[in-house]
C-alpha cells in the first residue's frame, strides 16, 4: 500500500497528493512519460545491484564452504589407549602408529605420547628397536626415544600429544593439543603421565 | 578423375557452408582462411620470417602446447581404466602397465608431463632472453607465468594418482607447505592472530592444506580432490588462459623479432 503511494503519487502526478483510496493504480498506468524518475530509477538500480552483489557473495561463500565437509572419515582426534600398565617401562609402543599416528613411550617415571610426524617435512618416522632410535624414511632424521632430534635435517624434537587419565583408568590421548619441547611445553603436566 | 571429384566437392553446399572463402591461392583468401576459423584466428594471420626461425624461437611454446594436447589425449584414455579410490588406484596403475593393450600409454602420459615442464621453462627462458616480456607484451608475460604455475600444479596433482609410497609421501611433504600459508595455514604467519579468545579460527581441521586435501592427512579425500583438479579443474583453467595467451601474441604484434 505504502509502496503504491510512493511510486504512484510522487512521480506520477504531483498535483494529486490525496488519491482516492478506491483507484490508486489508475493514474500510475496513465501517466506513462513521468512514471520513471531519475531518483526512482537510480534507487531501483542501486537496490538491484546491491542485492545481486549480495547474492553473488553469498553464493561464493557457500561454494567455498562446500569444500569443507561436516563429517570426516578419519580416525577420531582423541582416543582411549588402554590402562597405563599395558605399556612396559622402557618400551616404545607401535600399536597406535598406523591407526592414529602416535607412539606411546614409557620410561621409569613417566608415560607420554609422541606425535609420529617428522619435524622436518612431515613424514612418519619408524621406531628401530635394534638401533634404539626413531628414524624417518624420507630424509633420514633421527630422534632418541625421548623424541629429541640428534641426526639428519629435522630442526626440532618430535612433539608430544596431550595425555590424561579417564575415569575408567584408561589413558586418553588427545591429538588436538600438541606440546613442543623447544617452547618448554614438556613441563606442562598434561604433556606426560607420572607412573 | 581425382581432380573432378575435388571440383565437385568444392562446389557442394556442405563445403561452401563450412568454408566461406575461395581456395587459399591469394593472400586475401589465405588471410580469410585464418580469420574465419575460430581456432586458427587465435594465431596471427601473418608471421614474420624471424617468427619461424628456430634459432630465435626454439619453438618451445609450440612444443609445450603440443605436449598439452598429447597429455589431454593420453590422459583421457587413462581415465577409462583408472579409479581414484584408495582401493583401486594403485592396482589400476599396475593393470595399465601389465594388462591393458598399448601399456605404453601411461608412460607416454608420464614422460609427456616431464617434457612439458622442461619445455615450458625453456619457453620462459627464451622469452626472457629475447626481451619479449617488454611492453606491449607485459600482460602476456603474466598470463604465461600463470600458465607455468598451472603446469607445475598439473604435475603435482598427477604425482599423487599412482598412490604408491613415493606419491603419498611426496604429496605429504609438498602439501605441508600449505600449512605455512599466511593467515590461512594453521602454522603460517599470522595464524596466531586468527582466534577469538582461546578458540583458534584456523586449525589443522579447516586451513588451506585441509581444503586442498579434504582431510588432515593424505588419504581418500586427497586422492579424489587431486584427481578432479588434475583431470578437470586445472586443465580447463589452463585451456582458457592458453586461448588468451595465443590471442594476445597476435594482438601484441605477433611473435617478437630480433631488434
Amino acid at each position: 500500500m505504502t509502496d503504491e503511494k510512493a511510486t504512484g503519487g510522487a512521480p506520477g502526478d504531483p498535483a494529486a497528493p490525496v488519491p482516492t483510496a478506491a483507484k490508486p493504480a489508475a493514474p500510475t498506468a496513465k501517466a506513462s512519460p513521468g512514471a520513471v524518475t531519475r531518483r526512482g530509477f537510480l534507487s531501483t538500480i542501486g537496490v538491484a545491484w546491491t542485492s545481486f552483489a549480495a547474492a553473488c557473495a553469498a553464493g561464493a561463500v557457500a561454494t567455498g564452504r562446500f569444500m569443507f565437509p561436516n563429517v570426516l572419515f578419519e580416525p577420531p582426534q582423541s582416543f582411549k589407549a588402554g590402562p597405563p600398565d599395558e605399556f612396559l617401562a622402557g618400551t616404545v609402543d607401535n600399536r597406535f602408529k598406523e591407526s592414529f599416528g602416535v607412539f606411546v613411550v614409557r620410561d621409569e617415571t613417566s608415560l607420554f605420547a609422541l606425535k609420529a610426524v617428522c619435524t622436518h617435512l612431515g613424514c612418519t618416522p619408524n621406531w628401530l628397536d635394534a638401533e634404539n632410535k626413531f628414524k624417518c624414511p624420507c630424509h633420514g632424521s633421527g630422534f632418541y626415544r625421548t623424541g629429541i632430534n640428534f641426526e639428519g635435517p629435522a630442526p626440532r624434537p618430535l612433539e608430544r600429544y596431550r595425555v590424561v587419565m579417564a575415569d575408567d583408568g584408561q589413558i586418553i590421548i588427545d591429538k588436538t593439543k600438541a606440546y613442543a619441547y623447544e617452547k618448554g611445553e614438556w613441563l606442562n603436566p598434561e604433556s606426560f603421565l607420572s607412573v | 578423375m581425382l581432380k573432378k571429384l575435388w571440383e565437385f566437392t568444392r562446389n557442394t553446399q556442405v563445403w561452401n557452408s563450412i568454408f566461406r572463402h575461395g581456395p587459399p591461392d591469394t593472400a586475401r583468401n589465405r588471410g580469410l582462411a585464418v580469420l574465419t576459423n575460430v581456432f586458427l584466428h587465435l594465431h596471427p594471420v601473418k608471421v614474420r620470417k624471424s617468427g619461424i626461425r628456430l634459432r630465435f624461437t626454439w619453438c618451445m611454446g609450440g612444443i609445450t602446447f603440443f605436449l598439452f594436447l598429447v597429455e589431454t589425449a593420453t590422459g583421457l584414455l587413462l581415465m577409462f581404466y583408472y579409479h581414484p579410490t584408495v582401493e583401486y588406484a594403485y592396482v589400476d596403475i599396475v593393470d595399465l602397465r601389465e594388462q591393458v593393450p598399448l601399456g605404453v600409454m601411461r608412460e607416454l602420459h608420464r614422460w609427456g608431463a616431464h617434457a612439458m615442464v622442461i619445455t615450458v621453462w625453456l619457453h620462459m627462458l627464451r622469452v626472457f632472453m629475447t626481451g619479449s616480456y617488454k611492453p606491449p607484451r607485459e600482460f602476456n608475460w603474466n598470463v604465461g607465468v600463470l600458465l607455468l604455475v598451472l603446469t607445475l600444479l598439473l604435475s603435482f596433482t598427477g604425482y599423487l594418482l599412482p598412490w604408491d609410497q613415493l606419491a603419498m609421501w611426496a604429496v605429504t611433504v609438498g602439501s605441508n607447505m600449505a600449512r605455512a600459508t599466511p593467515l590461512l595455514g594453521h602454522e603460517g604467519p599470522g595464524a596466531s592472530l586468527m582466534k577469538i579468545g582461546d578458540i583458534a579460527l584456523v586449525h589443522a581441521g579447516n586451513d588451506a592444506r585441509f581444503a586442498l586435501l579434504g582431510g588432515r592427512f593424505v588419504g581418500a579425500g586427497a586422492l579424489l580432490r587431486f584427481y578432479v583438479l588434475h583431470c578437470v579443474g586445472i586443465p580447463v583453467v589452463a585451456a582458457i588462459l592458453m586461448a588468451v595467451h595465443f590471442w594476445r601474441v597476435r594482438k601484441d604484434g605477433g611473435i617478437s623479432g630480433p631488434v
